[in-house]
């Protein structure tokens, strides 16, 4: 059985974890306390400077971003089509020879912009740890068990009414070296792009009533609940494929301005 | 008067985490242009953290017009076909947190001073974020761009690429510190 092999070097493992490596309570209460300074003055959907998720110390730009009306390029994004990808590529469960562990799931939605524009033929990409918490990565060192059959990875493209849908396993959650005894909620890694590609958005879809949202400096660099919560997949029973599959919802919304937003159409 | 549409709230973002190659990556994701194709270069540079220290698990995705100043439209940014330019390229930077695309210098549209559009993916960067990089030596046209004209000398500085002597261009992206890279909102 071929392992699968990824060639692309990513963080050297020593940059992982974080360097004072503090308690989970006292992730938690920093957590509150930003939320608490967040909140008294609204800024952006996801918080770039946020100390409790600490490998951002370094990383987040230090000033506010420069607000401009974009240029054409940025009004435009570049365009998908079926030729690009097969349809094989939005079933993660059938990848390999047999078929892998876990529970398996469908997971679909609708991309969208923020006036409600179905956005079809735009690419979507996903990825995401095993049933067992394990990514396929060679510098993910978690000691729970690769699956053969699995490589976590897959793309589709939205169709004439912006619709997408993946058929995969339910991803375990897994530990990182944020803190002391710091887990991720399971979610889905989301890439999506727009009409222009100011939409160009990355995040993360998490599974409804997961125990360990309130302790995850990810999920909480989003300081509104409000907003969190969009980020949460429905369950939605009728969806289920009797004696198969769970269905989730989960519907993407991209914000910023496109082309035809500045030609005033449908106004 | 019709009422205003009702605003569909939009999805936040979340990290690119560390994990992301696997699912990211695909054949000539960097070559804009074919390698050596007539017309390209490589842009290419290093992107550093608020210690100079490299990142070497950032994503940079970039879009621009062809040479002419057309804006690409045709499809295959993800299959490529070695000829179509579909103006999208996608890099990883590596653990020296260098990247590199194969690209065509854009062209002005309408006039207006060209650059590439950029989004910049990492660990640790809780969401993308998004800045541009203009060309070296177009002085004329950047001074009536609408964001270099606003800009002080030392931030025009960090989105203007530089040329070497075999004519490609390097640009450096520092999340922090004296060199804090422009970034932009919409």
């Amino acid at each position: 059985m071929s392992r699968p092999h990824m060639e692309t070097p990513a963080a050297p493992e020593s940059l992982l974890a974080s360097a004072d490596m503090p308690s989970q309570s006292q992730i938690v209460q920093e957590i509150a306390a930003r939320h608490a300074q967040l909140l008294d003055s609204p800024g952006a959907l996801t918080e770039l400077d946020f100390a409790p998720y600490r490998s951002s110390l370094l990383r987040h730009p230090t000033k506010s971003p420069h607000l401009i009306d974009p240029e054409t390029i940025e009004l435009h994004s570049p365009a998908f089509g079926e030729r690009d990808v097969a349809l094989i590529e939005s079933d993660l469960t059938a990848q390999h020879a047999g078929e892998p562990l876990g529970e398996r799931i469908t997971v679909s939605g609708t991309l969208t912009d923020t006036r409600g524009r179905p956005l079809q033929h735009q690419l979507v990409e996903v990825w995401q740890a095993n049933a067992a918490g394990r990514y396929v990565h060679q510098r993910d060192r978690h000691p729970a068990p690769l699956d053969p059959h699995f490589t976590g990875a897959g793309r589709a493209v939205t169709d004439s009414q912006g619709r997408y849908r993946f058929t995969t396993i339910k991803p375990g959650p897994y530990p990182w070296k944020n803190h002391v005894n710091a887990w991720r909620p399971a979610h889905i890694h989301f890439s999506v792009f727009g009409r222009a590609f100011t939409q160009r958005l990355i995040t993360q879809m998490y599974f409804p009533g997961d125990p360990l949202f309130a302790l995850d400096p990810i999920y909480n660099s989003i300081p509104r609940q409000q907003d969190r919560d969009r980020l949460v997949a429905r369950y939605i029973h009728d969806d289920n494929v009797p004696e198969f599959s769970m269905a989730y919802g989960f519907d993407i919304v991209v914000d910023g301005p496109d082309a035809t937003w500045f030609e005033g159409e449908d106004q | 008067m019709t009422a205003a549409p009702e605003r569909h709230e939009p999805s936040p973002a979340q990290t690119i985490g560390p994990f992301f190659a696997f699912g990211l990556q695909y054949p000539g994701m960097n070559e804009v242009a074919h390698p050596h194709s007539p017309g390209a270069i490589t842009l290419s540079g290093t992107v550093r953290d608020g210690n100079g220290a490299p990142i070497p698990d950032a994503l940079i995705e970039i879009f621009g017009a062809d040479a002419d100043g057309s804006v690409p439209t045709s499809r295959g940014s993800l299959k490529r076909d070695g000829k179509t330019f579909t103006g999208f390229g996608r890099a990883m930077t590596d653990d020296e947190g260098h990247y590199l695309f194969w690209t065509r210098e854009p062209g002005a549209i309408d006039g207006r001073a060209p650059f590439f559009a950029v989004t910049l993916f990492a660990r640790g960067l809780p969401g993308h974020v998004r800045t541009r990089i203009y060309l070296p030596g177009d002085s004329e046209s950047v001074a009536d761009d609408a964001l270099m004209s606003r800009l002080a000398e030392r931030q025009r500085e960090t989105l203007v690429a530089m040329r070497s002597d075999d004519g490609h261009l390097r640009h450096d992206i520092h999340m922090q510190g004296e060199r804090e890279t422009v970034f932009l909102d919409f």
